[in-house]
Order: C-alpha cells, then sequence, then structure tokens
C-alpha cells in the first residue's frame, strides 16, 4: 500500500482491513477496520506503532514508498495489543532500529509477548520529550485507555497528536481523513468503538483529556491507530467533544429493551412494552438476542437512559443468549442508568429475579417491581407491563 | 494481613509477598505502603483499591 502523506514529513502507512467484521473475537466491525502506522522523516526517521502480523508486508511497502525501511532509526511502540505491535518483530528485522521507545508497562508487555533478548528497548517517562532532529515529540502515558501499556506521542510545533486506539474507529474507507467522511458516520463508528472497548474506563477518559489539555494539547490533527486521521481543528475538537460525552455517559431519554424467547410470551411482553415506553415519549429500541450481536446492543446502550430485560425461565434461570449478553455488558461498565425486568415462566420462575440481580449488580436503579407472567400473557398482564413502563419513564424523566 | 484488590484492573496486593518490582517489601501491609505507590498492573493510585 502507498503511503498517505498528512503535512510534510509525516506518512500514514498501514493497511487497510476491508473484511474485518468481528473485531478482536467480540464486537462487530460492520464496516471493516484498519491498522494505522505513522512514518515521521527527520534526522532520527521514525515509524509509530505497527500493524497486524499478517499485514506486515503491505506496512513494509508502503514504508518503501517513502523511504528505505533501513533508514528507519526508531521505532515507538504505544501500545502491544498485536493488532498494533503484530508486526513489530518484522519490523525490527528489517529495519535494525538504533532504539525503540516504549512505556514502563510497555516494556513490561512487550517482554511477556514477544520474550526478546538484545532488543534495544528504552522506557519513556510520562512528560518526556524527545528530539528526533528538527522535530520534538512529548510521550504521555493513558493507561487503561485501554491497556496499562497505553500512551500517546504529540508533535507540539506540528500539532499532530499519534493517539493510538483513543479516537480510533473502525472504518475501512478509500478516504483516509475524517472531514471526507459524513459525520453521522464517524459519530456512530465512534460511538461503537468507545462504547465496546474503551467503555470500562471511563474515567480514565475524562482523567486523560484534562492532563492532555491542562500540558497544552491542542490538535489540528489526531492520528489514530484504527480508520481515518481527524484533519483540522475543528475535526479534532469534535473527536474530543464526543470522546467526553461516551465517557460522561450521561442519561437520555432513550430506552432500550433487550430480550429472548421461547414460545413468544416474552417476545409479546417486550413488544407491549416498546409501545408503552413509545406513548411514554421515549425513544425506544427494540432488540432480540438472537437477531442483534451483544456489541450491537452495547453500543445503543451507551446512549440510553434506561435498559429493560427480559426473559423467560429456563431450567430456573435464564437463556443463554441473555446470560452472555448481560456479562458482555456487565464488564463494560456503563454508568447512571435505569434498569427493568420482564419474563414468562411454565411452573417456577425465577428468570426475572435473576435479571434484577444482574442489572442491581450493575449499580441500576430499579424503579419498578419486575413483571413475571404465567405461560401466555393477558391483557391485565400488559396493564402491569404499562405500569412497569410509566414508572421508569418516570424514573428517567426526573434524571433528565 | 487484608489483600486489596485494585479496582481498575483486578490487581492483588498480597502484603506476603510485597511489590518488589516497586521496592516494597514482603510484609508490607497495604496501609504502610507510600501514598504514591500504584498499582504495577495499570498505575491506579491507592484510592483505587478495595479489600478483598
Amino acid at each position: 500500500m502507498q503511503a498517505t502523506k498528512i503535512i510534510d514529513g509525516f506518512h500514514l502507512v498501514g493497511a487497510i482491513d476491508w473484511n474485518s467484521r468481528d473485531f478482536h473475537g467480540y464486537t462487530l466491525s460492520p464496516m471493516g477496520t484498519t491498522y494505522n502506522a505513522y512514518l515521521v522523516e527527520d534526522e532520527k526517521t521514525t515509524l509509530f506503532d505497527t500493524v497486524k502480523a499478517e499485514y506486515k508486508g503491505e506496512l513494509l511497502c508502503g514504508i518503501a514508498s517513502v523511504i528505505d525501511p533501513k533508514k528507519i532509526d526508531y521505532l515507538v511502540i504505544q501500545h502491544l495489543e498485536l493488532d498494533h505491535a503484530g508486526a513489530l518483530p518484522a519490523l525490527i528485522e528489517a529495519c535494525q532500529p538504533e532504539k525503540i521507545f516504549t512505556s514502563s508497562l510497555g516494556q513490561k508487555a512487550m517482554e511477556s509477548h514477544f520474550h526478546y533478548k538484545d532488543w534495544p528497548v528504552q522506557v519513556v517517562k510520562h512528560g518526556e520529550t524527545l528530539s528526533l532532529g528538527k522535530r520534538t515529540v512529548t510521550f504521555y502515558e493513558t493507561r487503561m485507555l485501554h491497556w496499562p501499556d497505553s500512551m500517546v506521542s504529540w508533535f507540539a510545533d506540528e500539532k499532530v497528536l499519534i493517539s493510538n486506539d483513543i479516537f480510533g474507529q473502525n472504518i475501512a474507507a478509500s478516504e483516509r481523513f475524517s472531514d471526507q467522511i459524513p459525520i453521522h458516520t464517524m459519530e456512530r463508528a465512534m460511538r461503537e468503538y468507545y462504547a465496546n472497548i474503551v467503555n470500562p474506563y471511563a474515567p480514565q477518559t475524562l482523567k486523560a483529556i484534562e492532563t492532555l489539555v491542562a500540558a497544552g494539547v491542542a490538535p489540528e490533527y489526531i492520528c489514530p491507530d484504527h480508520g481515518v486521521i481527524f484533519r483540522g481543528a475543528d475535526q479534532c475538537a469534535f473527536a474530543v467533544q464526543k470522546y467526553v460525552e461516551f465517557a460522561e455517559q450521561k442519561p437520555t431519554n432513550k430506552v432500550v429493551i433487550f430480550y429472548d424467547t421461547m414460545w413468544h410470551s416474552t417476545e409479546k411482553m417486550a413488544r407491549v412494552l416498546a409501545e408503552c415506553f413509545r406513548e411514554e415519549g421515549c425513544t425506544v429500541k427494540l432488540m432480540w438476542c438472537k437477531a442483534c450481536h451483544h456489541s450491537q446492543i452495547m453500543s445503543e446502550i451507551s446512549d440510553a437512559g434506561a435498559v429493560v430485560v427480559g426473559c423467560p425461565t429456563h431450567n430456573n434461570g435464564i437463556l443463554p443468549y441473555v446470560a452472555g449478553t448481560l456479562q458482555y455488558i456487565k464488564g463494560l461498565r456503563p454508568q447512571n442508568k435505569i434498569g427493568g425486568a420482564f419474563g414468562s415462566f411454565g411452573w417456577s420462575g425465577e428468570s426475572t429475579k435473576v435479571l434484577a440481580e444482574w442489572l442491581t449488580g450493575m449499580g441500576f436503579d430499579m424503579p419498578a417491581t419486575p413483571v413475571k407472567v404465567k405461560n401466555v400473557p393477558t391483557h391485565a398482564d400488559y396493564e402491569q407491563l404499562k405500569a412497569m413502563a410509566q414508572a421508569i419513564a418516570k424514573a428517567l424523566k426526573a434524571r433528565l | 494481613m487484608d489483600i486489596y484488590v485494585c479496582t481498575i484492573c483486578g490487581y492483588e496486593y498480597d502484603p506476603a509477598k510485597g511489590d518488589p518490582d516497586s521496592g516494597i517489601k514482603p510484609g508490607t501491609k497495604f496501609e504502610d505502603l507510600p501514598d504514591d505507590w500504584a498499582c504495577p498492573v495499570c498505575g491506579a493510585s491507592k484510592d483505587a483499591f478495595e479489600k478483598q
């Protein structure tokens, strides 16, 4: 792949993964993704991050379209996850770098991933600067965004932030800049990435942004390791503002109902609830766990104020698709949500209790008693569902 | 002596083992760790820890 020039001396190299659909095996990437690395030409020519191992050839071709890879002096490894560091051994062999810079926790992760012996690794501290010749780069640790090793690199004079996974989006496109992509597509891709990968570390996100702003980081280019580059101060400010919004997780009047069903009773209850919430003026997303991937459900939950879960009782518990979705959501630690539970049963009826335990275990407030129905719901049961929807909608409106 | 767990990354501080990489000797209680001690896995500060 040919390199893409960003500004004088700065090039996007790496690979477009047009066929990625199951990102890292747990979250959907319906538009594909990219693995971006950045080449900065200077007296000490430096490559920031690499790509997934299988794309090492494309990365080297991209570098070779600018400069002989052997002329690379420094590597900066901002994050050891293998979609960025997978090609590191191949790059070291091809470039024979003088030094490899990484964070202290990056060095530990590098050792346990690659078990190297004689790589010229040098640890950089938070706030440390490095001269590449004409240009100077400052490194900032961004621990837990989204691994302990994570760091970013800031060129203050050129106003370029190489941000690693922060501000990433799963977008495979021939266009490589955000101003070439419709803004709602950008927002959606950013939200899907943040909600499914970064959300557990919302407090760290807000802290990292505060630290970077206090250090005077006001980029005109944000260069993430996935997706397109934010070009221009306005586009960069948009990216930062979206991240603050995602991390704050302020409640909205949107309700996500997700459920599974065996003989359509819980499905009927779910559909009635959706109508009741609509009557209350809420925006509703109704999602069947077998039609919607858990990552799609999480993306919708990320900007919802309430999450209502339905499941029939199965063998004294809940069905596996619902259990798996709850486990996935719990790990992503959504904040400021109101919860609700419902479901049908044949004889024992534990499902609503199990659902309520999951939701309270995630810190969700439960303003209404769960609604459970024996076998097939009646109109009297629908009245109970209506009362539950009204109680949840009232609690939600009080938070807006 | 109590074990403390990092609420950010799940690391367990076991006083019997200490944290030798950070210069903390085995047998050091969590309460006696210096204020600037940080989680060796994710860098969280002491206040992010909870008793197990």
